[in-house]
């Protein structure tokens, strides 16, 4: 197995090896974030016709035609499970964490570079599987992208439940066996690669989070396969894991005595814990760019570290306020609201700690810090209406209604692509050598914000009114075809923040070749890939070993020559 | 935790100490996945075990967990085997960690340490690990022999799930070892053969203790 050692000595000069099987970390970064991207742009795509369809039943949209209700829930299906897989897990872990915690925390490359190389080309495979969902008979699953049963373990249920579904369900288990496999990784080389004096609380937020994220990945995505085996033997092999005795279309199927919440407990076991998984690294680069940006170190970075640790632990008791319409004892669900409204404690801590850390700062309004700002914003507003679901008499009601996709698009959907998008202003000077265009990062901020509270702020009124999720058009209904105007309304905001999308896709590729070179620190930050050149060597460091002597955010220390101190500066630099 | 951060990194290669110790917290990170996996497949056992389902002849709810006669002589005959593997793995680890130790002493012009003698501890190891394999396929023949198919009933669907699962982790450890011993023909350091035979090793010890567990669960929990 080649090691760092290896990979120090000898930088590949094919193109195949350079770009395609590459075992650098940052070129396995690069196509995690290009394969996110491309993600992205299906993800969009497919809402795009959810919500036009949504508005206008009629439509005939080109390439895709009239869409049916059977469309309709495959397109939520793939939307969900694309956003949240191949977007949300893969951009900033698999991203911008394999691109930057080797060199933030002074390593030459991940720990097992062949194993991550292999990690990015099984998470491609999976995205090949699931998109090619689409083109096969039945077409895509219906199922959402919970997959819950007995319409996901039943191939009769529906188009799409037949081979659609199976390429589903073995996409999700390919990208399980990925992500474990990036996981090790990860854990293993923030654990064993630091460089001299990295101790653990001289770590950037963002390997904090990243090392967080990739443990929480590790007990986590195990279940997730379990729970796929068990789906696909119900689908092909005759078992009753989840279904039960059941009549589709006349007809009895052979199933008995199965339990369709057995795979709710196990895949919410999973998938609140994946909530995390796609927040926390957002959570970490807020942290960065907030201190950065604010010519402040970070307030109570302790306090940062152990409310992250305490939001990845109680991550793994809450899974149940995702069952409350289930039937759930109450008593357990007493348990799982109170654990679910415990999480309120570390994320106000961190709320607190980034304003703290904005407080009387010398702000500079850059893009990346514009971004961190608006992450924290969507946190809040996202947040704010969880403790409403947590209890189990609200969430009873509004279940199944847009509040909960208000919900979640903020809390989990649009901050993490806010955390995306900063990681992408902040570091593009390091990954491509070029600074994006500012104004164009502006624009883009602005309207991606507000389109971003015009379109999920509404729902939370929406679902208030008894909306309906799921639901592929609204006229069928009297109470809920009057809501259809405000429907219109966020339909008219999507198609303006999609659009406006595109300003940044133009910035991106303009930039990447036309933009003013960047210098080795544009920032003027601390950590460790400001040390190196722009873009960094293939060893990260040029052969040279840093030694790191203070913490990640030392700005505004006074005494100091300059108001902030790299890690790698001698010790008197910060001398007082 | 010792590790990063603690100084002893040297100038930008890592010694093999430290690959050994970088690779033992990779197996670690292995090994707690797989252990989720289980863990999550017994909850569902447990749950599935103790659902009711209504029966619409007697208008009741009744248990339709059912039975299976498994092949015990066969099963005990496998975990025989399995533990005797990793009696030779262990063996093999142990060998491969003395002459990594000596390589330094061989490698002096002039010194000898005399014959030494291998017993080929790694392919032994290989051939009893797919003994086992082979013996687990048969344990499911002969269950089929006796009427139990996966579908069978949720006992039945579960033995098969539970072995299946185990076979295959296993499968992954055999092609550990076949790799670590091309290593050998690949003229890799011994050190970095020891490596791999010293991570493979413990692994299979896991699977051992795995194999013991999921065995002793189908005993004790049907």
């Amino acid at each position: 197995m080649a090691t760092p050692a290896t990979i120090h000595a000898h930088a590949p000069q094919g193109f195949i090896r350079k770009y395609i099987f590459s075992l650098d970390h940052k070129v396995i970064g690069m196509q995690y974030f290009f394969l996110a991207l491309t993600a992205v742009f299906v993800g969009m795509f497919l809402s795009l016709l959810m919500r036009i369809h949504m508005v206008w039943p009629a439509a005939v949209l080109p390439l895709v035609g009239e869409i049916k209700p059977e469309t309709y829930l495959s397109l939520l299906t793939m939307h969900g499970t694309i956003m949240v897989f191949f977007v949300l897990t893969t951009a900033p872990q698999g991203g911008f964490g394999n691109y930057f915690l080797p060199i933030q925390i002074g390593a030459p490359d991940m720990a097992f570079p062949v194993l991550n190389m292999l990690s990015f080309w099984t998470t491609f495979v999976a995205f090949v599987v699931i998109i090619a969902a689409f083109f096969v008979t039945g077409g895509a699953p219906l199922h959402g992208w919970t997959g819950y049963p007995p319409l996901s373990a039943v191939q009769s249920a529906g188009p799409g439940e037949g081979l659609g579904a199976d390429l589903w369900i073995t996409s999700i288990a390919i990208f399980c066996i990925a992500s474990l496999m990036g996981a090790l990784n990860f854990i293993t080389t923030t654990l064993d690669l630091r460089a001299k004096g990295m101790s653990l609380m001289r770590m950037p937020l963002t390997v904090w989070s990243w090392f967080i994220t990739a443990i929480l990945g590790l007990l986590a995505f195990g279940v997730l396969l379990s729970a796929g085996i068990l789906l696909l033997m119900d689908r092909n092999l005759g078992t009753s894991f989840y279904v039960p005795l059941i009549v589709v279309n006349g007809q009895v199927l052979g199933h008995k005595g199965g339990s369709p919440l057995l795979w709710q407990h196990l895949f919410w076991f999973f998938g609140h814990p994946e909530v995390y998984i796609a927040i926390l690294p957002g959570m970490g680069v807020t942290s960065q760019i907030l201190s950065t940006f604010s010519r402040k170190p970070i307030f109570g970075y302790k306090a940062m570290v152990y409310a992250m640790l305490s939001i990845g632990l109680f991550g793994f008791m809450v899974w149940g306020h995702h069952m409350f319409m289930s039937g759930m004892s109450p008593y357990s669900a007493f348990a799982f609201s109170i654990l679910t409204m415990c999480i309120g404690v570390p994320s106000a801590i961190k709320t607190f700690n980034w304003l703290g850390t904005m407080h009387k700062g010398r702000i500079r309004f850059q893009t990346p810090m514009l971004y961190a700002i608006g992450f924290v914003s969507l946190f809040v507003s996202g947040g704010l209406s969880g403790p409403f679901l947590a209890q189990p008499v609200l969430d009873i009601q509004l279940h199944d209604t847009y509040f909960v996709v208000g919900h979640f698009h903020l809390i989990m959907g649009v901050a993490a692509i806010f955390g995306i998008f900063a990681a992408t202003y902040y570091w593009f000077p390091k990954m491509f050598g070029r600074m994006m265009n500012e104004t164009l990062g502006r624009i883009h901020f602005f309207i991606t914000l507000a389109g971003t509270y015009a379109i999920f702020m509404p729902m939370h009124y929406l679902g208030m009114a008894g909306q309906t999720r799921r639901y592929s058009q609204f006229t069928e209904v009297a109470y809920q075809a009057k809501l259809i105007p405000l429907q219109t309304f966020i339909t008219y905001a999507a198609i303006i923040t999609i659009s406006a999308q595109l300003i940044f896709v133009i910035n991106l590729f303009w930039s990447m070749f036309k933009g003013p070179k960047a210098s080795d620190n544009p920032w003027q930050s601390t950590t460790l890939e400001w040390t190196t050149a722009t873009p960094p060597p293939h060893d990260n460091f040029g052969g040279v070993t840093p030694v790191v002597n203070h913490g990640p955010y030392e700005y505004a220390v006074p005494g100091a020559p300059r108001d902030y101190v790299m890690q790698t500066d001698p010790v008197s630099a910060s001398a007082h | 935790m010792a590790g990063g951060g603690d100084g002893r990194r040297g100038d930008g290669g890592p010694g093999y100490g430290e690959r050994l110790r970088r690779a033992r917290l990779g197996l670690i990170c292995l090994i707690a996945p797989i252990v989720m996996l289980f863990i999550s497949l017994t909850s569902a056992y447990i749950v599935r075990q103790g659902l009711p389902m209504f029966d619409g002849a007697s208008n009741s709810y009744v248990r339709d967990w059912g039975g299976v006669n498994l092949p015990w002589v066969l099963l005990a005959i496998n975990t025989g085997v399995l533990l005797l593997s990793s009696v030779t793995i262990e063996a093999a680890r142990r060998d491969y960690a003395r002459q990594a130790a000596l390589a330094p002493v061989k490698s002096i012009p002039g010194v000898s340490l005399g014959e030494e003698n291998h017993l080929p501890w790694l392919g032994i190891t290989v051939i009893l690990g797919i003994g086992f394999l082979v013996g687990q396929g048969l344990a499911w023949r002969e269950l089929q022999n006796r009427g139990f198919f996966v579908s069978t009933n949720p006992n039945s669907s579960f033995v098969y799930l539970l072995t299946g699962a185990h076979a295959v982790h296993l499968a992954g450890g055999i092609i550990a070892l076949v790799w670590a011993a091309a290593t050998s023909l690949l003229r890799k350091p011994v050190e970095a053969r020891r490596i791999a035979v010293d991570v493979t090793a413990w692994y299979w010890h896991f699977m051992g203790l795995l194999w013991i567990y999921v065995f002793a669960f189908l005993e004790f929990a049907r």
